[in-house]
């Protein structure tokens, strides 16, 4: 009984428990639920994980009411794949908040940041799981909102800009997604992915299905914020407080990027959109672009989480440039990029939220030789730079190495040559860091500090550890995404 | 017992990691432990492929052993031993666990079978070997970036170079290759970075003299000698190797002769060394490449020698200047006759190590009819003669009393000193051991006749023409400068024009270099900094502006 209704439980376990949080209003109780939930949320993705992998795909109509009039529920590889990732950002996340989430919000806050993390997780798992396009929309709300809220908790002021910046961009983003969903709807009749997919077929060539994919494209890259449309996220990652940095630099991202598949693999199809329309050149070159500008921005940031949040954005042009490669190993680079990005540079911003925990700031010049004084912290986070930068043993190479082979198979071994010398310019920002943290003389008022607490310091080194062990024995994550890609490139849902 | 294949390397990674935890007594004793075991290891890993591994889909072989891998970690294992000892009294463990991983590492690229597996360690010296360096101190931290970005750099390009090769053959193992399609040039130019070659030789005189008197010892002995291992197997015989190994040669020795930093003199010579050894592997015949082989092995003895000396003149008096030094071998005499040794050594005199491995490459090369390269190479060695063989011990060590009075360095670095003295000489006196080892059958004899007198001839014009220098050079003492001895006290010729117009161009192209690079950072920083227009945060109305243009253009192109 249980089992059949994973599905659904997946999505409103974390709701619940956003709603209790929210009534009871007690920092103390609301933590505890929102571990408990997070927990939980693992073992139920795990087990879909499993049963889509020994079954294929599942279909859960809500409610009783049978797709395609019902919502419906709708898991396989590719979709269980990205609630595994999600559940499992925000379970290590969970051990970590209460210590970084003290020293950075008010008290009588801290019970409503619980609430929002808990609303975000709803969306982002929602919006996964559900097999009907108004329904993700209304899951890419539900996760929005909360994200404005977590961003504008941040202690400082600039925080509230980034907040409104990021809440009028993802607004219209999410306009034009739902514009997008309109106009797919008006011309075919139906919200079911599944439906879609077939009456599409019929439709195709028509103008307002040409407008319905630009309104998607442009609506989902603002959410996944493909280059020029991430000038909201730095900011918004930035003045965040570091737990829910972490989080949504983890997860939000990645889950817009499955939207993105989902919508020009298994909807409008491959074929159509790779055959009759110039969008490979479109994404690849605002994918190198990415790649690029953003690692050059990184290299001058002054703000150690400002310039993680500019790799962010280099990252996801690694993972849209897979999409716009479109072969089997591009496809694969793509999706296990998804899980080796969040793992990284989850890791990241752990080790920074540790940092920011004790010395109160992050700016470069305010980590001068922190690595001494907090050793156990940024030697973890040397080994996830290391990661970011591609070195060979950890996920960050695996990544790379499928995006290079796919690159090199569409012909375009340019891009597999451009794929590897971006990894140097993330040489530079990542050295920057070590030098100022290994290198410096610590300043007087690092001089004091003590190395983080153990409740931070094991998740960030379980994500560390993720990061070198999955690069070392890549046969799960690139196993199971190799077979999510080939669901994606077969069109089958 | 030889089911079990341990990598030699391994050991001495596993091992780097260990010393900063334990006690000083315990680090002395694996300093010295660790490279016996592994020379043991290395002569224990069977022929073929000895161990295998899958990783990500493919077939690796981290450990192959064969003739060429044992000379190369037989010298590798040595070298690691005379610098442990050496280096017994280096405070900083940091810089001894960064070379023995650098040290490891090296061996591992000699053992690895597979093109994946020298990717990897060819990576961790990369890395390990920049810490070597950023272990001397504030000041090696420019230097240390500048050669971490350079062996980066080289590394995407090998790696572009590996991952080409892999998708278009399907084949990952690590032999020779043809030097045709871009996967094998991009191989063979990511070999070459780590060899010195041009155009991006510079970062090694750079960077090694930032390193600590100790580090450079270690330096000098694996990087380079590493990419002659690999070009050695994976490109013999390839031509463009012989005009890169004499450019190489000659290029060596033109700046060492200009320079007045005794351990940047000795930085060039290895450039002038491999020079020797690239262009053995471009005359490719099995000669040729015993040759190359051989002169690794005794080059890695007698410059690690060399920079022990000048290591121990540093450490006792902490000067590096030829016009800061002379004189020394009042107290020092251990190191000025163990540095002397070292500079007979590398000018190839008869009846020390480089002459009986420099002479197979200059046979090799009269017996195949290389005219040109015949001649380079002599030119070149009398060149060599002038620079490490007379310059370096000369004034350092004689030439004007400096009026310093250190006693020679404590025990274990004499002793050191001692261990590859005799090497030099031994090997030099009874070449067999030496040539039983080589890759292919022996059939040569250094001490002909003809040779020795014609080295002798060589080593004493040479000999002559810098004692006629020297006169001219007497008058003028209070140089300072690095480079302009050479023409003040000589009346203008051609090869003092040459060195003004190196030099001059070398200080042009160095400001120019600089300059453009600060103008392009500049604008990069203007553009991409927080405050720049790319870098910046856009008013909100920009950013939904943008958001437009995007739709319209995807509007546009959708509907064409």
């Amino acid at each position: 009984m249980i089992l059949d209704n994973l599905p659904a439980l997946q999505v409103v376990i974390p709701l619940v428990g956003a709603t209790i949080c929210a009534l009871i209003d007690r920092r103390r109780v609301a933590w505890p639920i929102a571990l408990a939930i997070s927990l939980v949320g693992i073992v139920i993705s795990v087990a879909l994980l499993a049963q889509v992998l020994a079954g294929g795909p599942i279909s859960y109509a809500m409610g009783g009411w049978a797709p395609p009039y019902g919502i419906e529920y709708r898991v396989d590889v590719v979709n269980a794949y990205i609630l595994v990732l999600v559940s499992v950002i925000g379970a290590v996340i969970m051990p970590y908040a209460p210590r970084s989430v003290a020293a950075e919000l008010a008290e009588n806050k801290q019970a409503w940041f619980y609430t929002m993390y808990l609303l975000n997780l709803t969306g982002l798992l929602g919006m996964a799981i559900t097999g009907d396009a108004f329904n993700a929309f209304v899951f890419l709300e539900i996760s929005s909102l909360s994200s404005y809220v977590m961003i504008a908790l941040g202690r400082d002021r600039r925080a509230l800009l980034a907040a409104y910046q990021y809440l009028i961009l993802g607004t219209i983003g999410a306009t034009f997604y739902v514009i997008g969903v309109g106009l797919l709807y008006a011309m075919t009749g139906t919200l079911n992915f599944v439906d879609m997919a077939e009456r599409i077929v019929d439709v195709e060539s028509s103008r307002s299905v040409l407008a319905a994919l630009a309104f998607l494209t442009v609506g989902i890259s603002l959410k996944l914020a493909l280059f020029p449309l991430h000038v909201w996220l730095p900011n918004a990652y930035a003045y965040a407080p570091s737990v829910a940095t972490v989080f949504l630099a983890s997860t939000a991202t990645k889950v817009a990027v499955y939207l993105f598949l989902r919508f020009f693999f298994s909807i409008f199809g491959a074929r159509f959109v790779y055959a009759d329309l110039p969008l490979t050149e479109i994404l690849l070159v605002l994918s190198v672009a990415a790649m690029f500008i953003a690692s050059i921005i990184a290299i001058f940031q002054d703000d150690v989480k400002r310039m993680l949040a500019y790799s962010s954005v280099a990252q996801i042009g690694y993972m849209t440039l897979g999409i716009g490669i479109a072969n089997l190993n591009g496809l694969t680079g793509t999706i296990v990029h998804l899980f080796n990005h969040a793992v990284t540079k989850g890791a990241l911003f752990m080790a920074v939220g540790a940092v920011v925990m004790r010395v109160g700031r992050h700016d470069l010049e305010g980590l001068a030789g922190i690595g001494r004084r907090m050793p156990v912290t940024m030697a973890g986070f040397v080994i996830a730079g290391l990661s970011l930068i591609g070195v060979p043993g950890t996920v960050g190479f695996v990544s790379k190495w499928y995006l290079a082979a796919g690159a090199f198979e569409s012909g375009a071994w340019l891009l597999s040559f451009l794929i590897m010398a971006s990894s140097f310019l993330a040489v530079v920002y990542v050295g920057r860091v070590v030098e100022i943290a290994w290198f410096r003389e610590p300043t007087q008022a690092v001089a004091s500090v003590e190395e983080a607490p153990l409740s931070l310091i094991i998740p960030t080194w379980v994500l560390v550890a993720a990061s070198v062990v999955f690069g070392l024995d890549a046969a799960f994550t690139a196993g199971v995404a190799e077979r999510a890609a080939e669901a994606l490139l077969a069109g089958i849902l | 017992m030889s089911d079990i294949v341990i990598p030699p390397g391994l050991v001495l990674i596993v091992g780097a990691f260990a010393l900063p935890f334990v006690s000083l007594r315990l680090r002395n004793v694996l300093l010295l432990g660790l490279p016996l075991v592994a020379l043991a290891l290395v002569w224990m890993v069977p022929d073929g492929e000895a161990l295998r591994l899958s990783w990500f889909g493919y077939e690796l072989t981290p450990v192959r052993g064969d003739a060429l891998a044992r000379v190369f970690g037989t010298v590798f294992a040595l070298m690691v031993f005379g610098g442990g000892l050496y280096s017994l009294n280096q405070p900083r463990t940091l810089e001894l666990t960064s070379a023995y991983a650098y040290a490891g590492s090296a061996l591992g690229v000699v053992f690895a079978g597979d093109l994946l597996s020298v990717f990897v360690f060819w990576e961790l010296m990369a890395l390990a070997s920049t810490m070597v360096i950023w272990s001397a101190g504030r000041e090696a931290w420019g230097p240390g970036i500048r050669y971490a970005i350079i062996h980066l750099l080289g590394g995407v390009i090998l790696m572009a170079g590996v991952a080409g090769q892999i998708w278009t053959t399907g084949d990952i193992g690590f032999h020779a290759m043809a030097t045709d399609g871009w996967p094998r040039w991009l191989i063979l130019a990511g070999f070459l970075i780590n060899a010195g070659a041009p155009p991006l030789q510079a970062w090694l005189p750079d960077a090694y003299p930032a390193a600590s008197w100790s580090g450079m010892v270690f330096l000098s002995a694996f990087t380079t000698k590493t990419a002659v291992y690999v070009l050695m197997r994976g490109f013999p015989g390839a031509e463009i190797l012989l005009w890169v190994g004499l450019f190489m040669a000659c290029y060596g020795i033109v700046f060492a002769i200009l320079e007045n930093d005794m351990r940047r003199i000795l930085a060039y010579s290895i450039i002038n060394q491999v020079g020797f050894m690239v262009t053995g592997i471009g005359i490719g015949t099995e000669l040729a490449l015993n040759g190359a082989a051989a002169h690794a092995f005794a080059h890695i003895i007698y410059k690690a020698l060399l920079l022990m000396s000048a290591g121990s003149v540093l450490y006792m008096t902490g000067k590096s200047k030829c016009t800061d030094l002379g004189g020394l071998f009042r107290t020092m005499p251990v190191t000025t006759v163990c540095g002397t040794i070292g500079a007979l050594a590398i000018s190839a005199f008869p009846l020390t190590s480089g002459f009986v491995s420099k002479s197979m490459i200059n046979s090799a090369a009269g017996e195949e009819h290389l005219a040109v390269v015949w001649f380079v190479l002599a030119a070149a060695t009398a060149g060599v003669f002038l620079h490490a063989g007379i310059k370096f011990p000369w004034f350092v060590f004689f030439q004007k009393d400096s009026g310093m009075r250190p006693p020679d360095p404590p025990a274990n670095m004499r002793w050191a000193m001692y261990l590859l003295s005799a090497i030099c000489i031994g090997l030099g006196v009874f070449p067999q051991p030496l040539y039983a080892i080589l890759p292919y059958p022996v059939d040569y004899e250094p001490y002909t006749g003809s040779h020795v007198v014609q080295q002798l001839q060589l080593l004493l014009f040479s000999g002559l023409a810098f004692f006629l220098l020297l006169n001219a050079l007497k008058r003028t003492r209070t140089i300072t400068l690095d480079v302009d001895w050479l023409w003040r006290g000589l009346a203008p010729g051609p090869a003092v024009r040459l060195a003004r117009w190196v030099s001059a161009w070398r200080a042009v192209a160095l400001e120019r270099l600089g300059g453009s690079l600060t103008f392009v950072v500049g604008s990069l920083r203007r553009h991409h900094g927080p405050e720049g227009i790319v870098g910046g945060t856009w008013p909100t109305g920009v950013m939904a502006f943008w958001t437009t243009v995007l739709l319209a253009g995807l509007l546009v192109v959708y509907y064409i």
